[in-house]
């Protein structure tokens, strides 16, 4: 070591200091601090505000509870927030189409359900949407992998890759899928849709990315007063939503066929 | 003695010939701009909708894909069961099986929604999907049924003749499985989630497929003159009338079987009995057209033996299987999804089958061109290949086809007096 050291001194002393040089890298590197400096500090900034840079993972389990016996007949506030919300509001009927064929045709994400038992005449509201299987039928039959389930267990539709065969909308048991049917003018940038494609209730994925604990329809659902939507993670025990969970009864549509489904129906 | 069967190139005038391709241009050109329409303007032209997903273009499509299995059938019956009879009806099978498949798969493939992505389905599979291993299914079936015919028309070839087409069987025992197979895996609706509907589709093929063989067959011999004895034909008429009752026999199993299951009773009664256009096409398509009416006309003692009425037969073969196809296909997703049972939606906002009541669909001119479209592209491949190569062999009378196996050696299996 020393003598390595006394070596580089020897040859500095042998040519004399470049003091331009030694300018030239001081700024070149207070340039360089300057540049890079705001972008470390943006992204530790955003790593701890914004989960968007964060991958998504298999910790939580986002799902929904419904309680029936809030869901308000007449009362189409989730629908109404969640069209508003994905811009399915921004939907326009083709120029010559019927009424009642667009209504086939467009995009529903949530839906009021009626009901009616048959033996006991006993009546029941409730939203419909995707269910959010474990194991979601959609998923399997994709031959592309468009159709996928994310670790935090929203199903969605990745746009890119689906090419419309609809195989999906075959499979889902809920007939929670719509297909694009027109052409689209104008959409929101946190939901891109496009022509051709498949698509369904994502759990307003958009709202997981900027770390908000709610979605369009729960919020609205509450906002009206009648609470029977409540999103939340089923894997925290502490949570509300798996509150609700030990406290209701609560079952799955369709439990014949053993999804596992993260959207749960009280009264049903 | 066994002549030796020649095979020659279709030689009908020319004027005629050409005739013949440009009204099949002009099928495959209507249904070219039927694509386009469907595909600038949109889904929203057609009859589909979000209850009813698949539509008239499927029907055709897969009828045309299991009618491409079963046509292959003739050439598995020379080669790989030995029946001499069949094997110079060889090529003209495998031709058949190729054409029919790519009209198929290209209303398939005109119908998606996204059909310039068709790269992103050759490049990115899931393989749970049945959907992506017909991918492999259709694109293997098709080389190998060249294959096929190479080792059928090349001196080279023939040593691999019988292991090839041992090969192409099970192949497309494996397509037509895998085909019925895509409904057939469906949980979600009543009509579908049988597993019957993978081996049913398989004995629907054998029926499609030989109608149109037939019919193909018939149609370029009469028009250029060449001769198909009684024998062959009465072979190919039994061999209808077999496989249009074992059609009739699956689909019998497969509604009992509904039936029997109170689960599905719903389905059952309102096929039926009360589903309007399903419930016609049902009980006049399926099992009258296509099913009583040619089995009466195949075993009818004087009507079987004229060769109108067989063509005849193999015909409403084929509109039977369209109709069948219908209510496979659109019927099972217009009835209602089970999703509460024991109550019933009163309103919906989705069409959810409010008061039990089916989904509606009509299908549109547009997805019938496209779909007429695909059925000239099968013809057209085979209007070409007949024209160009040596599919069709010169003559099919009596005296040229080889023996029935069942008349060799006659002598050894007859009884002492």
């Amino acid at each position: 070591m020393k003598d390595e050291n006394r070596a580089t001194h020897e040859s500095t002393e042998h040519r004399g200091i470049d003091k331009e040089r030694r300018a030239l890298i001081g700024a070149a590197a207070g340039v360089g601090a300057a540049m890079v400096a705001p972008g470390v500090v943006l992204h530790a900034v955003q790593a701890q505000a914004d989960p968007r840079s964060e991958p998504v993972t298999s910790d939580v389990r986002w799902g929904l509870v419904i309680d029936t016996a809030k869901c308000a007949d007449g009362c189409s506030a989730c629908v109404d927030a969640c069209n508003e919300e994905n811009g399915l509001d921004l939907q326009t009927k083709p120029g010559r189409e019927s009424e009642e064929k667009w209504d086939r045709q467009k995009a529903v994400w949530i839906r009021k359900v009626k009901l009616q038992d048959n033996q006991t005449g006993r009546i029941t509201n409730l939203p419909m949407m995707c269910q959010h299987c474990e194991d979601p039928p959609c998923v399997d039959v994709c031959p592309t992998g468009a159709s996928f389930k994310r670790a935090d267990g929203i199903v969605m539709v990745d746009r890119h890759l689906c090419i419309g065969c609809r195989y999906c909308m075959m499979a889902c048991p809920y007939k929670a899928r719509s297909f694009i049917h027109e052409d689209l003018e104008g959409q929101l940038t946190s939901v891109p849709r496009g022509k051709g494609c498949v698509e369904s209730c994502n759990l307003c994925a958009h709202r997981r990315d900027y770390g908000e604990d709610s979605t369009a329809c729960a919020d609205a659902c509450a906002a009206e007063g009648h609470n029977a939507i409540v999103f939340g993670d089923l894997k925290d025990p502490n949570s509300i939503i798996s509150q609700l969970l030990k406290e209701l009864s609560t079952r799955q549509i369709r439990e014949d066929l053993e999804l596992n489904t993260g959207v749960r129906y009280a009264g049903v | 003695m066994m002549k030796r069967i020649v095979y020659r190139e279709w030689r009908i005038p020319p004027a005629r010939y050409w005739s013949i391709l440009g009204i099949l241009a002009a099928v495959i050109g209507i249904g070219t701009l039927s694509f386009g329409y469907m595909e600038h303007q949109g889904h929203w032209v057609t009859g589909m909708n979000n209850a009813v997903v698949w539509g008239t273009p499927h029907v055709f499509a897969v009828f045309l894909i299991i009618a491409a299995s079963g046509a292959l059938n003739i050439a598995s019956i020379g080669t790989v069961f030995r029946k001499p009879i069949y094997k110079p009806l060889g090529r003209l099978s495998g031709l058949l099986a190729v054409a029919l498949l790519m009209g198929g798969l290209l209303i398939l493939v005109t119908d998606l929604g996204r059909p310039e992505r068709l790269i992103v389905a050759m490049t990115h599979y899931n393989f749970s999907s049945i959907f992506a291993w017909n991918i492999f299914l259709y694109t293997g079936f098709m080389i190998i049924v060249i294959a096929y015919l190479w080792t059928m028309a090349d001196r080279m070839g023939g040593p691999f003749n019988r292991p090839v087409g041992i090969l192409a069987l099970l192949w497309r025992l494996a397509l037509t499985t895998g085909t019925g197979s895509i409904f057939g895996f469906l949980v979600a609706r009543d009509a579908y989630d049988a597993a019957i509907l993978g081996p049913m589709f398989v004995v629907l093929s054998f029926a499609y497929g030989l109608a149109v063989f037939m019919l193909v067959l018939m149609f370029t011999f009469a028009d250029e003159g060449r001769v198909i004895g009684p024998k062959i034909l009465r072979r190919l008429k039994n061999l209808l009338g077999v496989f249009v009752a074992g059609s009739l026999y699956f689909m019998l199993i497969y509604h009992l079987t509904n039936l029997y299951g109170a689960k599905y009773d719903g389905f059952e009664t309102w096929l039926l009995t009360h589903g309007g256009i399903y419930t016609f096409a049902f009980w006049v398509g399926c099992v009258l057209v296509g099913g009583l009416l040619p089995l009466w006309i195949i075993y009818h003692p004087e009507k079987s033996k004229e060769r109108n009425w067989i063509a005849a037969a193999a015909a409403l073969v084929i509109l039977g299987g369209l109709s069948t196809m219908y209510v496979v296909i659109i019927g099972s997703q217009a009835y209602p999804m089970p999703l509460f049972p024991g109550q019933t939606i009163l309103e919906s906002g989705f069409g959810d089958g409010v008061g039990g009541q089916a989904a509606s669909y009509w299908p549109s001119i547009p997805e019938f061109l496209l779909g007429m479209g695909g059925v000239g592209v099968a013809m057209l491949i085979t209007a070409v290949g007949v024209r160009v190569l040596q599919f069709l062999p010169e003559s099919l009378a009596d005296e040229v086809v080889p023996v029935d196996e069942e008349t060799m050696g006659e002598a050894a299996f007859v009884k002492p007096a």
